[in-house]
C-alpha cells in the first residue's frame, strides 16, 4: 500500500469520527444554552464547547462576541473552520474520492451520499426546531459509514490504518472534553451539590454519549470522580481513553503481524494502555487531573506522529 | 437504426420490437433510476471552463446502440491494420525514419511538429510498441460506410464508460439481454493488464509490477483512473508517490520504496519528466524519462506518440497503411483539407459554411468550428483565426452522421453518434467487441464530444 | 596533441537538499579527431548510475541520492589524444537522423532579427555562408559576460547584442536552421592557456554539410574547432546538451562553483 494511501484512510476515519464528535458537542451546548439561567449570558457555555472542539481561536478570529447562531454556523457550516461538519464530511469525502480502489462500494456510497446530502442544506434556512434532526442526521451517516466499514472491508491494512484514524480522533476528543471541563470533576466545597453542576456532568456525558450508560454501570447519581473515572479507565465504555487505547493497542499488533515488523509507535502504545490499564482514579485525583489529561493529550499526539513516520504517510 | 429504405435494419429488431412495448414514463424512470446509480457510484466527469467545475455526469442513454457481427468483423479488422500500422509509424518516426527517405511523408511535418517528441529517437521500446492502448474513432455515414474521423494513440479515455453503461444496463434490463445475444465486454481490465505485462522491460525476471500514473483526484477523467487500478488490482499512483531510488522507479508504500516495472500513465507526455519537458512540472517524477531510454521501466503509452493521431498527420494515414502493411486500407479516411496547403487553404475558405473546421492539435471538441450550425458572425470570427495561422487547422466535409434512438426531453427521437472501439496492442493485439458510443444530445447537433454536453450508450455488438 | 581535464562542480545549499536525481552528460566519445584515454565522473551514489544513451548520442548517466546533503560535488577528469581535423567530425557514433537538428527549440526559435542576420550572410558556397555567419554572429553579439544567463534565448541575446559562448552557439544555430542547414548545440573544453576557472568550459556548433558531413564552428572565437578543443557532448540547444540537470528537494539558496582545469602534457607525463 502507498504511504499517501495510509495517510488519506487514517485521515478518513478522523474526519468521519471528528464530524460525529462535533454533532454531538454541538448538540450538548445546545441543550445547555436552552436552560434558563441567570447572570451572565448563557451564551459562556458556547466558550467550553468551542474550546472542547479545538476551535475557539478561529471562531475569535473571525467573531467578536459570541452568538449561538454564530457558534452553530461556524461548528456545522464554517469552510474556513477545518474542523466543522462540513469540512469534516468534505475532507472524508476527498480522501475517499483519492482513494476509492480502496474502499467498498457500500463505504463510497455512504460516504459520498453523506456529503452530497450535507451540502445540499442551506446554513441560513436552518431553523432552531430544525437543529436536533440535522444532528441526529450527522452522527446517523457516521453510523452508517462505520457499520458499512465493518460489515464489508477486508482485514487488511485498510481497515487497520482506518481504526487507527477513529480511535485517535476519538481518544483524542474524549480526553478534549475532560482537559476543558477538569474543573467540573474536582471535588470544590462550594459547588458540590449545586444544580449547575449536575447540568456539567450530564452535558459531559452526553456529549459522549455515556449518560445513560453511565447509570448502568454505576447505579448511583452522578460523581464526579465516578464520571472521569469512567471516561478515563472503563474499559466498557466505547469512547472512554480506555477503551481507545485497548483498539489502537490490537489495532497496532495486527499492523505489526501483518507487515511483519514494529516501530516507536507500538512502544508508544503500549505504554499509553499499560498506564490505562492500571490506572486508578484516586492516583490521578492525587496527582493532578489536568496534568494526567495533558499528558495523555500530548502521548496521543506522538503516538499519530509516529504512526505517520513508521508508515511513511508522507512518502 | 433506420437504412436508407424503409423499415428498421435487421440488428435492431429485437431492441425496436422491445421498444415498442415500452411506456415512455416507464422509460423516463429507468433513466432517472440510471443517474442516481452512476451519482452514487461516483461516475462523473469534469468540465474545464465551466461554471461548476467540480463534478457533473455524462447524459447517459438507455437505448443501446447495435452493431452486427459482420460489421463488426469488418470494423474490427480495419482497426487491427490501423493499430498496427500506427505502431510501426511510430517505430520508424523514432528510428530511421524510412518514410520520410521514402518520401511519402514530408519532413517538415514530423521534425517541425510539435507533437514529435525527439527525445525519443532511438529509444528501444520493449516488443516495438508504442501506443498500447489506442481508441479509434469511428462515423457511419451509410449501411456499410464506415469512417475514421480520429484515431488516439496518446491517453484515450472513455472505456470506464463502456464498461459502466454496460453494468447498468445488464442491472436493468436483465430480459433485453437475454432476448439478445450480446458480445461481453468485460474482459476489458483483464486484457488490459496481460497488455501491460506483455511490455514489461526486457530481462524482467518474475511478475512484472505495474502502476497506474494519475494526475489526481481533481482530474477530469479520475474517476476512470481509479476504476481502472481497481479493475486491475494495480496501485494508482501520483507523481509525488515515486521517485527513483536505486536505479529503478519505485513507489513510496507503507513498507518503504517498492519497485515498479510497467507505468500506465494517464498524464501527458509534457509532464512525465521535469528534467527533460516542462521543468515546472510536479506530476511526474525526476529522471523517469532517463530510467526509460536505459530500459529500466516501460511507460505505457510511449511519449511521443501525439505524431500518429496529430491532425496534420491524418491525411497521411492511408499512405502510411499502405507504406508498412503492403495494402490498401480497409477503413477509410475521411477527406480531409490540410489548410498548411494554400490549395486546401483556398477552398476551406470559400466553402467554411459547409465544413467542419479543427485545431491540428485541439482535442475534445474545444477550437472547432462546425460550418452548416455557426452564425454568420462565428464563421468571419474562425476565418479571421484561419488566415492568420492556416497551418494550425484542417477542414473535414460535413458527414451524415448516422442516428439512433435516443430518450430525450420530448420522448424517443434520433440523434447522432459515433464510436469509440478500444483497442490493446502488446504481444498480441486484443479488442473489445464494441466500444464507447458517443451521442450529440441536441436534434441535428454533429458534436458528440462529452466536454460539449455529448452523451453516451451501450454499444452492443451481436453475436451470430 | 594530449590535454588533460578536470571539471569540478560543486553546489552547496543553504537548507539541507535531499532526493535529489542528477542527469550527466560529462563522458566525452571518442571519434576521429578525439580519442579518450582515460576518463572518471565521481561523485556520490555514482557506483549506482544508470548509465545510457541519449537521443543524440550522448553518453549519459543517471544518479539518484536518497538522503539530505549540504554541499554535493561532482567531478570528471581525464585525459584526452586529439587531432585537428579542421572542425570536421567524422566517426562519432550518430543516434539521430541528421534531419532531427533542423527543429526548432525555444532557446533557438528565430524573430525577425536573426531573419534580417541571415539575409545579410553573402556568398554561395555551403561552408562559405557558415564561415560568413560565424563572422556576423561574433561581430553582432559581444563578448561580454553578465549581460546573459543560462536561459537567454538566440534572439534576447542578438537583440541586446551581447553575450557568452553559448549565446553565440544558440544564435549561430538559430540562423543555420533557418537557412536549411541542420545545426547542433556542442558543450566541450577548451584549452586556453589559463589555469584556473570556469573559462575552459566551452560551447560551439556544429552543421551538418552536405557531402561533407558535420563540421564544427566556434563564433566566440572565430574559428572552426581545432585540437585545442574537447568535444563532450551535443544536443538541439544547451538545455538537451547540458552537461549536468538535476532536481531536488528542498536546498533553499543553492550556490555553484565550477573549477575547470585543462592542460596540455607532454607525451612524457602521458599515463
Amino acid at each position: 500500500m502507498l504511504g499517501r494511501t495510509a495517510n488519506d484512510l487514517y485521515w478518513l476515519a478522523r474526519y468521519v469520527e471528528r464530524a460525529e464528535n462535533m454533532a454531538r458537542l454541538i448538540e450538548v451546548g445546545y441543550r445547555i444554552v436552552l436552560l434558563p439561567r441567570d447572570g451572565e449570558g448563557a451564551h459562556e457555555e458556547w466558550r467550553s464547547t468551542l474550546a472542547s472542539a479545538g476551535c475557539a481561536q478561529g471562531f475569535f478570529d473571525k467573531h467578536e462576541t459570541l452568538s449561538t447562531r454564530d457558534v452553530i454556523n461556524y461548528l456545522l457550516f464554517d469552510c474556513s473552520n477545518p474542523s466543522s461538519v462540513k469540512s469534516c464530511l468534505a475532507a472524508a469525502r476527498r480522501n475517499g474520492r483519492a482513494q476509492r480502489t480502496s474502499l467498498t462500494r457500500d463505504m463510497w456510497e455512504s460516504l459520498n451520499a453523506a456529503w452530497i446530502e450535507f451540502s445540499a442544506i442551506k446554513p441560513e434556512s436552518v431553523t432552531a426546531g430544525e437543529l436536533p434532526r440535522i444532528l441526529d442526521w450527522v452522527r446517523s451517516r457516521s453510523a452508517l459509514y462505520r457499520g458499512a466499514m465493518l460489515n464489508t472491508i477486508l482485514r487488511n491494512d485498510t481497515f487497520f490504518f482506518m481504526q487507527l484514524g477513529t480511535f485517535l480522533e476519538r481518544a483524542d476528543n474524549t480526553s478534549r472534553i475532560l482537559d476543558v471541563k477538569y474543573y467540573v470533576l474536582l471535588p470544590h466545597v462550594e459547588m458540590v451539590g449545586s444544580g449547575i453542576d449536575a447540568v456539567q456532568w450530564a452535558a459531559i456525558l452526553r456529549s459522549v454519549s455515556a449518560h445513560r450508560s453511565y447509570r448502568w454501570v454505576y447505579k448511583e447519581n452522578y460523581k464526579p470522580w465516578r464520571i472521569a473515572e469512567y471516561l478515563i479507565l472503563n474499559q466498557a465504555m466505547p469512547r472512554s481513553l480506555r477503551s481507545c487505547y485497548e483498539q489502537i493497542g490490537v489495532t497496532l499488533d495486527d499492523l505489526a503481524e501483518y507487515y511483519g515488523d514494529q516501530h516507536a509507535c507500538h512502544g508508544t502504545a503500549t505504554g499509553t494502555r499499560q498506564r490505562l490499564a492500571k490506572g486508578n482514579i484516586d492516583n490521578i485525583f492525587q496527582s493532578g487531573l489536568h496534568e494526567f489529561i495533558e499528558d495523555f493529550i500530548s502521548r496521543n499526539n506522538r503516538l499519530g506522529n509516529e504512526v505517520a513516520d513508521a508508515y511513511h504517510f508522507n512518502g | 437504426m433506420y437504412g436508407s429504405g424503409e423499415g428498421v435494419r435487421p440488428p435492431y429488431h429485437a431492441v425496436a420490437e422491445w421498444l415498442g412495448t415500452q411506456a415512455l414514463g416507464d422509460l423516463r424512470q429507468k433513466l432517472a433510476d440510471a443517474e442516481t446509480m452512476f451519482r452514487r457510484t461516483g461516475i462523473t466527469f469534469a468540465v474545464y471552463g465551466s461554471e461548476d467545475t467540480s463534478e457533473r455526469l455524462i447524459p447517459f442513454d438507455i437505448i443501446p446502440r447495435i452493431i452486427s457481427a459482420a460489421e463488426w468483423r469488418k470494423l474490427a479488422a480495419g482497426i487491427e491494420q490501423r493499430v498496427r500500422a500506427l505502431n510501426a509509424f511510430m517505430f520508424d518516426i523514432y528510428h530511421r525514419q524510412e518514410i520520410i527517405r521514402a518520401g511519402k511523408v514530408p519532413e517538415e511535418l514530423i521534425v517541425s511538429n510539435s507533437a514529435f517528441v525527439p527525445e525519443m529517437m532511438g529509444v528501444s521500446v520493449p516488443l516495438g510498441i508504442y501506443s498500447h492502448i489506442i481508441g479509434i474513432d469511428i462515423v457511419r455515414t451509410g449501411e456499410s460506410d464506415f469512417f475514421v474521423l480520429e484515431d488516439n494513440t496518446r491517453t484515450p479515455s472513455g472505456v470506464s464508460y463502456m464498461l459502466e453503461n454496460r453494468e447498468t444496463m445488464m442491472h436493468m434490463f436483465p430480459d433485453l439481454f437475454a432476448r439478445n445475444r450480446v458480445a461481453p465486454v468485460e474482459n476489458y481490465p483483464e486484457n488490459l493488464l496481460k497488455t501491460l505485462e506483455s511490455v514489461a522491460p526486457t530481462g524482467l525476471k518474475g511478475e512484472p509490477t505495474i502502476a497506474l500514473l494519475t494526475p489526481g483526484q481533481f482530474n477530469s477523467a479520475y474517476y476512470e483512473h481509479s476504476f481502472l487500478a481497481d479493475q486491475m488490482g494495480v496501485e494508482l499512483v501520483e507523481g509525488r508517490d515515486l521517485a527513483v531510488i536505486d536505479g529503478y522507479l519505485q513507489m513510496k508504500t507503507t513498507q518503504g520504496p517498492r519497485r515498479i516495472d510497467v507505468l500506465y500513465r494517464r498524464i501527458d507526455d509534457d509532464f512525465l519528466d521535469p528534467l527533460v519537458f516542462r521543468s515546472d512540472s510536479v506530476l511526474g517524477v525526476p529522471g523517469l524519462f532517463d530510467l526509460y531510454r536505459a530500459g529500466r521501466v516501460t511507460i505505457v503509452n510511449a511519449p511521443g506518440g501525439g505524431i500518429a493521431d496529430d491532425k496534420a498527420i491524418y491525411s497521411y494515414i492511408p499512405k502510411i497503411i499502405k507504406f508498412y502493411t503492403g495494402r490498401a486500407p480497409i477503413l477509410q479516411n475521411v477527406p480531409t483539407y490540410n489548410c498548411r496547403k494554400a490549395d486546401d487553404l483556398k477552398y476551406v475558405l470559400e466553402h467554411l459554411p459547409e465544413l467542419v473546421v479543427k485545431e491540428v492539435h485541439g482535442s475534445g471538441g474545444y477550437g472547432m468550428l462546425v460550418g452548416p450550425t455557426a452564425s454568420s458572425s462565428e464563421i468571419e470570427a474562425f476565418r479571421a483565426k484561419l488566415t492568420a495561422n492556416p497551418s494550425n487547422y484542417i477542414a473535414q466535409p460535413t458527414l451524415a452522421l448516422s442516428t439512433s434512438p435516443t430518450m430525450v426531453e420530448t420522448g424517443v427521437a434520433p440523434r447522432h453518434l459515433d464510436l469509440r472501439p478500444f483497442v490493446l496492442v502488446g504481444d498480441e493485439v486484443r479488442m473489445t467487441a464494441g466500444g464507447l458510443t458517443r451521442v450529440a444530445m441536441r436534434a441535428g447537433s454533429l458534436v458528440v464530444n462529452s466536454s460539449q454536453g455529448g452523451g453516451t450508450k451501450d454499444t452492443w455488438v451481436l453475436q451470430d | 596533441m594530449l590535454i588533460s581535464i578536470g571539471h569540478v562542480t560543486r553546489y552547496t545549499y543553504g537548507l539541507p537538499a535531499s532526493c535529489s536525481v542528477h542527469t550527466l552528460r560529462l563522458t566525452p566519445p571518442s571519434f576521429e579527431g578525439q580519442k579518450v584515454l582515460s576518463w572518471r565522473v565521481e561523485m556520490p551514489e555514482i557506483a549506482g548510475a544508470v548509465q545510457y544513451r541519449d537521443a543524440f548520442g550522448n553518453v549519459s548517466h543517471l544518479v539518484s541520492i536518497p538522503r539530505s546533503y549540504d554541499e554535493i560535488s561532482i567531478i570528471a577528469r581525464g585525459v584526452v589524444e586529439t587531432k585537428d581535423k579542421s572542425g570536421l567530425v567524422r566517426g562519432l557514433m550518430e543516434a539521430a537522423p541528421v534531419r532531427i537538428f533542423l527543429r526548432e527549440t525555444p532557446k533557438t526559435a528565430p524573430d525577425s532579427n536573426i531573419r534580417a542576420l541571415v539575409a545579410d550572410v553573402a556568398q554561395a558556397d555551403p561552408i562559405d555562408r557558415m564561415h560568413d555567419l560565424m563572422r556576423l554572429v561574433g561581430e553582432r553579439v559581444e563578448y561580454a559576460v553578465g549581460t546573459t544567463t543560462a536561459s537567454t534565448s538566440a534572439a534576447e541575446a542578438l537583440r541586446v547584442g551581447r553575450g557568452v559562448c553559448q549565446d553565440h552557439a544558440h544564435v549561430f544555430i538559430s540562423a543555420a536552421r533557418l537557412m536549411g542547414f541542420p545545426a547542433r548545440y556542442v558543450s566541450g573544453y577548451f584549452l586556453t592557456g589559463d589555469v584556473l576557472g570556469s573559462e575552459a568550459q566551452h560551447a560551439w556548433a556544429e552543421v551538418y554539410i552536405n557531402g561533407l558531413g558535420w563540421l564544427g564552428f566556434d563564433p566566440a572565437n572565430q574559428i572552426c574547432p581545432t585540437e585545442s578543443y574537447i568535444r563532450l557532448g551535443c544536443g538541439l540547444d544547451s538545455l538537451s546538451a547540458a552537461p549536468i540537470t538535476g532536481n531536488r528537494t528542498g536546498g533553499g539558496n543553492e550556490n555553484l562553483d565550477v573549477f575547470v582545469e585543462v592542460q596540455q602534457q607532454s607525451s612524457a607525463q602521458q599515463q
